[in-house]
C-alpha cells in the first residue's frame, strides 16, 4: 500500500505522517511512506487545505490530522 | 416528537423483511445511529440549559468574588480590574465555545472544494461579493492559504475574486465576531461583519481591475490541479461532532490568548487613567488612523489576543474608527502571510495586495470616527 503525505513542512504534516504510520503498523499492512512537500506535485493531487493523506493515488484526508482509530478505519 | 421508539419496534419485531439466506444480516442505519442520537439530546439540552444560566448570572457573581469574597474595596485600582478579569473571562470563553460549535456544524456543508466549484468561471463583481461571503463560513487556514490560492486560479476562479475570498477568511471570523459582540455589542459586531464584507469585495475588485495575473509566478498557472479530495457525505450526528471538534481544535488553541488579551485588558482597565487614549488614539488626532494601520500591519496575532486589549483602549477614550482599524490591520495582514505569500505572488502584486486592503482599512478608520463625532 502505497501512503503520502502531503504538506510543506508543518507541524501537522509530520503529526499526520506519525499518526499514518502508527495506523498501517497496528494493522499489519505492508506499506510505504512518502512526505510529498513539492507544491506542484501537492497540487497535481488537488488539495487545497494541507496536510493531506493519500492512499493509493487517492485523497483521503484533507486539511486535518484524525485520531489513528479513524485512519486504521480509513486504511482498512 | 421522538420518532425513536418506532424504529425500536421495527428492529425488534418480526415485521422485517425476512433476509436473504445466505446474506448477513445488516443492521439497519438509523437502528445503529439512535444511541448517539439520544446521547445528543441527553446532554445537549441540559447542556444549553446550565450554559444559559450560568451565563445571565456571570455579573453579580464576578461583583461577589471581587468585593465580598476578596474584599477589594469598590472603585478601587485593583478591585476594577479583578472585576473585569473575573467576569469577562468566563463570559467570552462560554459564548466563544457556544458559536464555534455553531459554525463547526455550518462549515460541514461547506469546504474549499465546494467553494471554489461555486467561484469557478464567476464573473468579476457578483464573484467578489459571493467570495467574501463564502470567505466566512469555508474552513480557512492562513498556513493553506498557497496551496488554497493555487487550487482557485487554475481551476478558473478570476485572480480578484480569489482574493476577495483571501482578505475576507481570515479577517471576518467566527472568533473576532464573538469577542467583539461579547466586549462591545452587537452594533460593533455588525459593523466589523459589514465593513469587513465590504473591503474584502473591492479590494478584490479593484485587483481584478489591474489585471494583475501576470504578477503571479509562472509556474502556478502551469500548475496541473487535480479534483481533490472525495466529498464526504455527512450525517447529523457526523456535523454535531464536527462541531465539538472545532471546539476543541479552535478553543483549545485560542483560550490562552483570550485570558492573556483579557487580562491585559483588565490592567488597562483598571490602572490606565480615563480619556489617557484620547491624546493619541483619540477623534482629534488625524494621523492615529494611518499610525494604528502602520503599527498593525506586521503585528500578528489572532482576534482572541487583540480584542479584549481593543476594548479596554476604546474605555479609556480612543476613537472607535482607530480602533477598528488597528484591529483589522492585525488580523487580516501579516508578515508571516506575505512570506507564505511570495512562494506564488510577485513582491509588486503582494505590495499592490497589502496596499488596497491597508488603504481600504484606513478609510473605514476614518468613516468610524467621522460618524461617531
Amino acid at each position: 500500500m502505497k501512503l503520502q503525505i502531503l504538506g510543506t513542512g508543518c507541524a501537522k504534516c509530520n503529526a499526520l505522517a506519525m499518526a499514518t504510520e502508527k495506523a498501517a503498523q497496528m494493522l499489519g499492512l505492508p506499506y510505504e511512506l512518502e512526505k510529498v512537500t513539492d507544491l506542484q506535485r501537492i497540487m497535481s493531487f488537488g488539495v487545497m487545505m494541507t496536510p493531506a493523506l493519500v492512499v493509493d493515488g487517492k485523497v483521503k484526508v484533507s486539511g486535518k490530522v484524525p485520531s489513528v482509530d479513524e485512519l486504521k478505519k480509513l486504511l482498512a | 416528537m421522538n420518532p425513536l421508539p418506532q424504529r425500536q419496534v421495527a428492529t425488534a419485531g418480526t415485521a422485517e423483511k425476512p433476509a436473504d439466506p445466505g446474506q448477513p444480516v445488516v443492521p439497519r442505519p438509523f437502528a445503529a445511529r439512535k444511541p448517539e442520537w439520544q446521547k445528543y439530546l441527553l446532554w445537549g439540552v441540559p447542556g444549553v440549559v446550565i450554559w444559559w444560566l450560568v451565563y445571565r448570572n456571570l455579573a453579580p457573581v464576578s461583583a461577589w468574588f471581587t468585593y465580598s469574597l476578596f474584599g477589594l474595596a469598590k472603585g478601587s485600582h485593583l478591585g476594577a480590574a479583578m472585576e473585569f478579569f473575573i467576569f469577562e473571562s468566563p463570559k467570552v470563553l462560554m459564548l466563544l465555545t457556544l458559536v464555534v460549535f455553531g459554525v463547526g456544524i455550518v462549515r460541514s456543508f461547506f469546504t474549499p472544494e465546494r467553494t471554489r466549484r461555486i467561484l469557478s468561471g464567476k464573473r468579476e463583481t457578483t464573484g467578489n461579493v459571493l467570495a467574501a461571503l463564502l470567505g466566512i463560513v469555508t474552513p480557512f487556514c492562513s498556513c493553506s492559504a498557497v496551496p488554497l490560492f493555487i487550487g482557485f486560479v487554475t481551476t478558473g476562479v478570476p485572480l480578484g475574486v480569489t482574493f476577495s475570498f483571501l482578505v475576507s477568511a481570515p479577517m471576518v471570523n467566527e472568533v473576532a465576531l464573538v469577542l467583539l459582540f461579547g466586549l462591545f455589542g452587537w452594533k460593533v459586531a455588525a459593523l466589523y461583519l459589514s465593513t469587513g464584507l465590504i473591503i474584502a469585495i473591492v479590494s478584490g475588485w479593484v485587483i481584478g481591475r489591474l489585471k494583475m495575473e501576470r504578477h503571479v509566478e509562472e509556474w502556478v498557472f502551469k500548475t496541473q490541479t487535480g479534483s481533490g479530495v472525495e466529498e464526504e457525505a455527512h450525517d447529523w450526528p457526523a456535523r454535531i461532532r464536527l462541531g465539538w471538534e472545532a471546539v476543541k481544535d479552535i478553543v483549545g488553541r485560542v483560550w490562552l490568548y483570550v485570558l492573556i488579551g483579557i487580562g491585559v485588558g483588565a490592567g488597562i482597565h483598571g490602572y490606565v487613567p480615563e480619556n489617557f487614549m484620547a491624546s493619541i488614539m483619540g477623534k482629534g488626532a488625524w494621523w492615529s488612523v494611518p499610525l494604528a494601520v502602520v503599527i498593525g500591519v506586521p503585528m500578528y496575532s489572532n482576534a482572541a489576543g487583540i480584542i479584549p486589549i481593543v476594548q479596554a483602549l476604546l474605555g479609556k477614550g480612543a476613537a472607535l474608527g482607530t480602533v477598528l482599524a488597528f484591529m483589522m490591520s492585525v488580523i487580516a495582514l501579516s508578515l508571516p502571510e506575505a512570506i507564505i505569500l511570495r512562494k506564488v505572488l510577485k513582491p509588486r502584486l503582494i505590495a499592490t495586495f497589502f496596499g488596497v486592503v491597508a488603504l481600504g482599512i484606513m478609510l473605514v478608520g476614518y468613516l468610524f470616527n467621522w460618524i461617531m463625532s
